[in-house]
C-alpha cells in the first residue's frame, strides 16, 4: 500500500496565521481581483496582491515569503475599501510580514524591514519621531549612506529637521514598548 | 480647560509638515476657534507600527487618546491624515475586538476612553459658520486641484469621511472662502508613502502620475492634507522633473494655508517660504 503523509486540511498554515495574527479570512476571497486592479503600486509587484491572497489558501507559504508583494504595500486601503467580501488585504499584508518575521525568514526588500526596525526603535527611544536620528539609524541599517543627503540638507535649511530630539513621553512610550512585547509573548505561548 | 478642541500634531507637524501647524494655528485663531495641544502626546505609530505589531499600532494611538481625556477633552482634532487615521483605527478596533481591547489597556495600564471623536480639521471647518465673512482676499488666478491621499477616506468603514471614492469635503471648503477647485480623477491615488525613504522609484513614478493629471486639468496648485504626500508632492517635486524630463513648478500647498491667504494672512505667517516649490510666481499675480 502507498504510504502518504499529505494531510488534508481545511485551512492551510499561513492562512491559519494570517487570521490569529489580523482576524482576516483570506477563505472568504472569490478572486474577483479588484484588489489587484486597484492597487497603485502592484506594477512593481511580483505577485498581484489577489495572487497573494490565492497562494496563501493554497498553502504556498515559500512563494508568498519569497514574494516582494507584502514590502512594496504602501498600506494605501484601496484593496481593502473595495473588497466585496471585505477582506482587510492592507491588513493581510502587515499579518505576512509579521508572520515571517516571526519565523525568521529573510525579507525580500531588506531595505523597508530595515526602515520599520529604525522607525521604531527610533519611537521607542524619543516618544517622538526624531526624524535625523531616524534617518542615520536607516543608513547605518542599509547602508545607503549618501541616499537623499541633498533633500536632507535643503530640509534642515528650511528649518524642517530638528537637530535636538524632543523627550516628551520617552519614558512612557519605552515602557509601552516593553509592555506589548510581554503581552505578545504571552499571548504566542498560549 | 476652555478650548474646545485637544489638538494632536504628530511628529511630522513638529518637523517636515510644520507650515501644516503653523497655518493650521493660524486658521484657527484667524476663525475664533480655542485649540489646545495635548500634554506629552507620542508618536502614533504611523505604518511601521502595524506593519510590525498590532498591539503597538493600537497602543501608542490610545496613549495620546488617554492623555486627552484626562485634560478633560472629548474631541481631537488631529490634521496629519495619518495621524487621523491611526487615531481612527484605534478606536474602531478596541471597539470591535474587546480582547484586543483589554490588551491596550494592559500595555498602558489605564483603562481606555470610551467616547472619544477624533476629527480632520476639514469636518470641523466645513461645518463652522462664519467662514464666508471671514474672507477678505479674492484668491482669482488659483486653479486648485485637492488631493486627499489615502488615509483621509480609507478604509471608508473606520474612517467615516465623506466619499471614499470621490470625496468633496475639501473642494467644498476650498470653494465656500471662494477659492476655484477642478475636477479630476486622482484625488485619492495613492503617493507611495513612506516608500519614498526605500523604494524611491516607486514614489517618483506614482507621484509623476499625480503631477502630470494635475497639470493635465489645467491646475496651478495642489491642495493636500498630509504631510507625507506634501513631503512627496512638494520636496521631491524637483526629482520627479529630473527623473522624467519635464517641468512642472506646481506649488503644494495644505488646505489650510490656502484658507488663510483667503482670509487675508501673510505668506510667512503661513509658512510658504518652508516650501521646496516656490508660491512666489503664482501669488503675486494674485
Amino acid at each position: 500500500m502507498m504510504e502518504t503523509n499529505l494531510k488534508v486540511m481545511s485551512q492551510s498554515q499561513l492562512a491559519k496565521a494570517v487570521l490569529n495574527e489580523s482576524g482576516q479570512n483570506v477563505n472568504l476571497c472569490y478572486q474577483c481581483r479588484k484588489c489587484a486592479a486597484g492597487c497603485p503600486i502592484s506594477y512593481a509587484m511580483d505577485y498581484k496582491p489577489a495572487q497573494i491572497i490565492h497562494a496563501i489558501r493554497l498553502g504556498l507559504d515559500d512563494l508568498v515569503y519569497k514574494s516582494k508583494t507584502m514590502w512594496l504595500c504602501a498600506s494605501c486601503e484601496t484593496c481593502t475599501t473595495r473588497c466585496p467580501q471585505e477582506v482587510d488585504i492592507a491588513k493581510v499584508m502587515d499579518a505576512v510580514k509579521i508572520t515571517a518575521v516571526k519565523q525568521g525568514i529573510k525579507p525580500t526588500i531588506p531595505q523597508v524591514a530595515s526602515f520599520y526596525r529604525a522607525a521604531l526603535s527610533n519611537i521607542k527611544m524619543f516618544g517622538r519621531m526624531y526624524e535625523m536620528g531616524m534617518i542615520v539609524g536607516l543608513k547605518m541599517r542599509t547602508f545607503e549612506l549618501f541616499k537623499d543627503v541633498g533633500l536632507g540638507m535643503k530640509l534642515f535649511t528650511k528649518g524642517k529637521l530638528k537637530v535636538i530630539p524632543s523627550f516628551t513621553g520617552a519614558l512612557r512610550t519605552w515602557k509601552i514598548f516593553n509592555r506589548v512585547k510581554s503581552i505578545e509573548n504571552r499571548e504566542s505561548k498560549i | 480647560m476652555t478650548a474646545k478642541y485637544a489638538y494632536y500634531p504628530g511628529c511630522s507637524l513638529h518637523s517636515t509638515g510644520s507650515e501644516y501647524d503653523i497655518s493650521f494655528r493660524a486658521v484657527c485663531e484667524k476663525l475664533g476657534m480655542d485649540i489646545q495641544e495635548i500634554e506629552g502626546w507620542i508618536c502614533c505609530g504611523t505604518s511601521p507600527a502595524h506593519s510590525s505589531s498590532r498591539l503597538l499600532s493600537l497602543a501608542l494611538p490610545f496613549e495620546n487618546l488617554c492623555q486627552a481625556e484626562k485634560m478633560g477633552f472629548k474631541d481631537i482634532i488631529a490634521p496629519c491624515a495619518a495621524c487621523f487615521a491611526r487615531l481612527r483605527t484605534a478606536m474602531y478596533e478596541a471597539n470591535e475586538d474587546a480582547e484586543i481591547a483589554s490588551q491596550i489597556s494592559e500595555a498602558l495600564e489605564k483603562p481606555l476612553p470610551k467616547s472619544m471623536n477624533v476629527l480632520s480639521p476639514i469636518e470641523i471647518f466645513c461645518n463652522r459658520e462664519g467662514l464666508a465673512e471671514a474672507v477678505t482676499k479674492q484668491l482669482p488666478e488659483l486653479k486648485v486641484v485637492c488631493y486627499y491621499g489615502c488615509l483621509l477616506t480609507r478604509p471608508s468603514k473606520v474612517m467615516q469621511f465623506d466619499e471614499c471614492e470621490y470625496p468633496m469635503a475639501m473642494d467644498n471648503l476650498l470653494r465656500s472662502l471662494g477659492i476655484e477647485t477642478l475636477d479630476w480623477s486622482y484625488k485619492t491615488e495613492c503617493c507611495g508613502g513612506a516608500l519614498a525613504m526605500t523604494r524611491t522609484d516607486v514614489v517618483l513614478k506614482l507621484t509623476h502620475d499625480i503631477l502630470e493629471e494635475a497639470k493635465a486639468v489645467g491646475a496651478n496648485a495642489i491642495a493636500v492634507g498630509c504631510p507625507l504626500c506634501h513631503v512627496n508632492l512638494d520636496t521631491r517635486q524637483t526629482e520627479v522633473e529630473q527623473e522624467y524630463g519635464v517641468q512642472y513648478g506646481l506649488p503644494v500647498f495644505y488646505f489650510t494655508q490656502l484658507m488663510g491667504l483667503a482670509m487675508g494672512l501673510a505668506g510667512d505667517k503661513l509658512g510658504l517660504q518652508k516650501h521646496f516649490v516656490s508660491t512666489d510666481g503664482l501669488l503675486s499675480g494674485v
